[in-house]
């Protein structure tokens, strides 16, 4: 057990544990924070996995960007310190055997199934490498989903404007 | 033990699911948006994990994550407009309280 494997399991009962915490804790606000800390955890993880271009990106879009904006909303919608309602006893103790049914069924799939790693030389994922694929237009580039994800997120920015200036009275 | 891509495909199947949990139990919209970006963070750690251990010698799954991360901005962005204009017209955002649309 060295340092590396102890990181990986601590890195992972982070994501797991807060996690979990972000999808049953009664109070909005500190569901926010735990997702908070399960997203670092998961740029942790791609640090240990030595993506680090992917960590940064976990880091500036998510903890810095979606995290604020889910914040935001939330000061914005919520009275504070008001709980959330829960629903019924029934309806979740079904999701609870739902959700670990899917899990057992996707498990046992995972673990029938023999991944096999390829024999060719390995593309270190250094940002010279993603920055060369992301934009070249040869076979294998990400030119054109590049753009159509620029126009996307253009089409994204102006409709949520659309959507959050329209007065109540117009839709009433 | 060594952790390998199992370990990694274990993360990220349980991540999947607790998200699909508070998909389902969740009445308040904010909190059932935080389940899906649950829900796609764990579809980044799989990409990740097949291109790390399974397809070493290319990048693909490293675009996917970059595609699936950009669109779950532009989703979160949207999701959240919506969220404000609900408020203002029922000033509630439970989904078992805004049935407009219901019937």
């Amino acid at each position: 057990m060295n340092g590396a494997n102890i990181l990986f399991y601590l890195l992972a009962a982070m994501i797991l544990g807060s996690g979990l915490l972000a999808v049953t804790t009664r109070q909005l606000f500190r569901a926010a924070i735990y997702l908070l800390f399960s997203l670092i955890g998961m740029a942790g993880m791609y640090f240990w996995l030595q993506y680090e271009f992917i960590a940064a990106v976990q880091v500036v879009v998510y903890v810095g960007g979606i995290t604020v904006l889910i914040i935001f909303s939330i000061f914005l919608t919520q009275q504070a310190g008001e709980k959330m309602l829960v629903k019924k006893t029934g309806q979740q103790i079904f999701a609870a055997i739902a959700a670990f049914c899917g899990f057992a069924l996707v498990m046992i799939q995972i673990v029938q199934n023999n991944f096999t790693a390829t024999k060719n030389l390995s593309l270190s994922p250094s940002v010279t490498n993603i920055g060369n694929q992301m934009l070249g237009v040869d076979k294998g580039g990400y030119a054109l989903p590049f753009e159509v994800v620029s126009i996307l997120l253009l089409a994204a920015l102006i409709g949520s404007i659309v959507i959050a200036l329209r007065t109540p009275t117009q839709t009433s | 033990m060594e952790p390998g891509l199992y370990h990694l495909l274990f993360i990220s199947a349980a991540l999947f699911f607790i998200g699909v949990y508070g998909f389902l139990t969740r009445r308040n919209l904010i909190a059932m948006l935080m389940s899906i970006e649950l829900i796609l963070n764990s579809v980044n750690l799989n990409f990740i994990a097949f291109n790390k251990y399974v397809w070493a010698d290319k990048l693909d799954g490293l675009f996917f994550t970059i595609f699936v991360i950009a669109i779950a901005a532009a989703e979160a962005a949207v999701a959240i407009a919506i969220i404000i204009n609900l408020t203002k017209n029922f000033q509630s955002i439970d989904v078992e309280e805004t049935e407009e649309m219901k019937y």
